[in-house]
């Protein structure tokens, strides 16, 4: 009796999920169907789920009209610079604040997130104004040091609350085996660290890659990544449906995919310290 | 335990960030403060002179002002609202014993890898078209009048399409914190013949605390500066201008540069107390 009420409970729960998660995702779903039909099925009306002539024209018409290639490269730099330079930055503060706390850490952290308020708006013009005089405006350099700058304050504040989450202990453990600090940092604290950064890594560079402010604003027909690629979609020309479904989905992909593969590694770490 | 030595480490350690977000801080906020005392026209004779308050009177003076402040904070109020009580049921159903529940899981969490720009420009031709959208025909498929979304319902229209991007993240700090939540407790309740609703109210709700607070002060940090949704879709028009795209097109659209500038202080000073309420809230519950 109990038995068949939780089996019947685990139905109504996979059903309902089911429903809701295929609903989330519905509108991707769609898009990626659409990328791979006719102009004309796009539109349809009632609209085709899965009966129609799979084509990949689509694909070719967008390989043709803009060099798809250079905006991924300039994305896979920009995102991957910036991600890079900001561990590099936020992994030594982070850990001397988790390891070495005083008593202005607390407000030294809640003063970079709160430098993340700044509206990037109110300082676009300058930011302009700095790169022109500097010849870095439309450079993949400029971009990589903004969205670095704009990322850090959450990565610093990820790692510091994941960093604070290695006991103590371990460490007074190691030290009292005799442990010197070299062997200290690389043998116990660097792995319990790794998974941590690992999924930092991963935000950060999701981050990166999906930020359209600076990226819009600050490149033009050079350094351009697939966040400009893609706008310049949206003035419609005729019939457009596929077209910018099959633009779309070549936009998301790469990140969709990463983000697939790695989420367990991401939802691992991206708790923010939401979890005591 | 922490020595001398150690404490003047850990300020080296700490210094690349601390100077370089200083730095990020103050260059372009002088700048910003400076450009906004002049009246500045690049492409109008350029540095006209000092104007004193002028620019500050006339953005604050300017009609559309006070709509773009109440436009900035409904997106923020309305999306924050929507994603923290649909991520909270989300989170408990996800939490439940299921089949396929890595899968569900890599669905829900879909649209947070989907870039702004992209998920714009398909809710708004493939859903929100009052002719060839989805919606459009799911409307008249039901015998019903197509809603012209994006005119005529068009802040609805923005809160869903910034909704959808941000659920996945809401649910997934909320599931994680609902994992933590300890099992024995609520069983004990369970027996002790708490109804379900007692048991969320008395248990879960509190324990979730933290992670909503998270997700409100992360969220808020992003949705305040919402700009690419809005820039693909309306371009600020039908009653959907944030304060943010306010002043993009005073210095972008119309090269005011002074205008501008006085905008970008308003809109930092009501950041600022945006995030004094938050960090009070961060404050009490997040004891960093």
């Amino acid at each position: 009796m109990a038995r068949s009420s939780t089996q019947q409970r685990k139905i109504i729960n996979t059903a309902a999920a089911w429903a809701i998660g295929l609903l989330i995702f519905f509108p991707i779903l769609w898009t990626i169907l659409t990328s791979f039909k006719t102009e004309a099925q796009a539109i349809s009306d009632p609209p085709v789920f899965l009966a129609f002539d799979w084509t990949l024209e689509n694909y070719a018409v967008v390989m043709e009209r803009s060099n798809y290639m250079r905006f991924l490269w300039n994305s896979i730099i920009i995102a991957g610079g910036s991600t890079i330079l900001g561990i590099i930055i936020a992994v030594p503060a982070a850990w001397s604040m988790a390891f070495v706390p005083s008593k202005r850490t607390k407000d030294i952290l809640l003063w970079m997130l709160s430098t993340k308020m700044l509206p990037a708006v109110g300082v676009l013009y300058p930011i302009y104004l700095i790169f022109i005089k500097m010849g870095l405006l439309d450079t993949k350099i400029a971009l990589v040091v903004v969205l670095m700058l704009i990322n850090l304050p959450i990565i610093v504040w990820m790692l510091y609350t994941y960093f604070k989450e290695i006991p103590g202990e371990i460490l007074e453990a190691a030290r009292m085996d005799g442990a010197s600090l070299r062997e200290e940092v690389l043998y116990v604290l660097t792995p319990m660290a790794i998974p941590g950064i690992a999924s930092t890594l991963l935000l950060n560079f999701i981050l990166a890659w999906n930020e359209a402010f600076w990226t819009l604003n600050l490149t033009a027909a050079k350094a351009a990544p697939l966040t400009a690629f893609i706008a310049s979609y949206s003035s419609p020309e005729g019939l457009f449906y596929a077209k910018l479904s099959a633009a779309s989905t070549m936009a998301i992909a790469p990140i969709l995919i990463l983000g697939w593969f790695s989420q367990k590694q991401l939802v691992s770490g991206l708790t923010f310290g939401a979890v005591k | 335990m922490a020595t001398q030595h150690s404490r003047s480490v850990a300020r080296i350690m700490m210094a690349p960030a601390v100077v370089l977000l200083l730095g990020w801080m103050l260059v372009p906020l002088i700048m910003t403060l400076y450009f906004s005392f002049k009246k500045y026209l690049p492409l109008r004779g350029g540095d006209l002179g000092w104007v004193g308050f002028d620019n500050y009177t006339r953005f604050v003076t300017s009609s559309a002002f006070w709509p773009s402040v109440l436009t900035t904070l409904t997106i923020v109020g309305g999306v924050l609202l929507i994603t923290v009580i649909l991520g909270v049921l989300l989170a408990i159903l996800l939490n439940q014993p299921m089949w396929g529940q890595g899968i569900v899981r890599i669905l829900v969490i879909a649209p947070f890898f989907v870039m702004p720009t992209v998920s714009a420009l398909v809710w708004k031709n493939m859903f929100m078209d009052p002719v060839n959208g989805l919606f459009a025909h799911l409307w008249k498929f039901f015998g019903a009048q197509p809603v012209e979304w994006l005119t005529a319902a068009s802040m609805t229209s923005i809160v869903i399409i910034v909704s959808w991007q941000w659920l996945p993240f809401a649910t997934l700090i909320l599931l994680t914190a609902i994992q933590s939540l300890d099992g024995e407790q609520l069983e004990a309740s369970e027996m002790d013949g708490a109804p379900p609703l007692a048991r969320f109210g008395y248990i879960v709700l509190p324990h979730l605390g933290r992670a909503i607070t998270v997700v409100i002060l992360i969220q808020t940090i992003f949705l305040l500066s919402v700009f690419a949704e809005i820039f693909v879709t309306t371009q600020g028009a039908f009653g959907t201008k944030t304060l943010t795209y306010l002043i993009y097109q005073r210095v972008l659209e119309s090269q005011n540069i002074g205008l501008g500038s006085a905008g970008g202080v308003y809109a930092i000073i009501l950041a600022n107390i945006v995030a004094i309420f938050l960090m009070r809230m961060v404050g009490k519950n997040l004891d960093a």
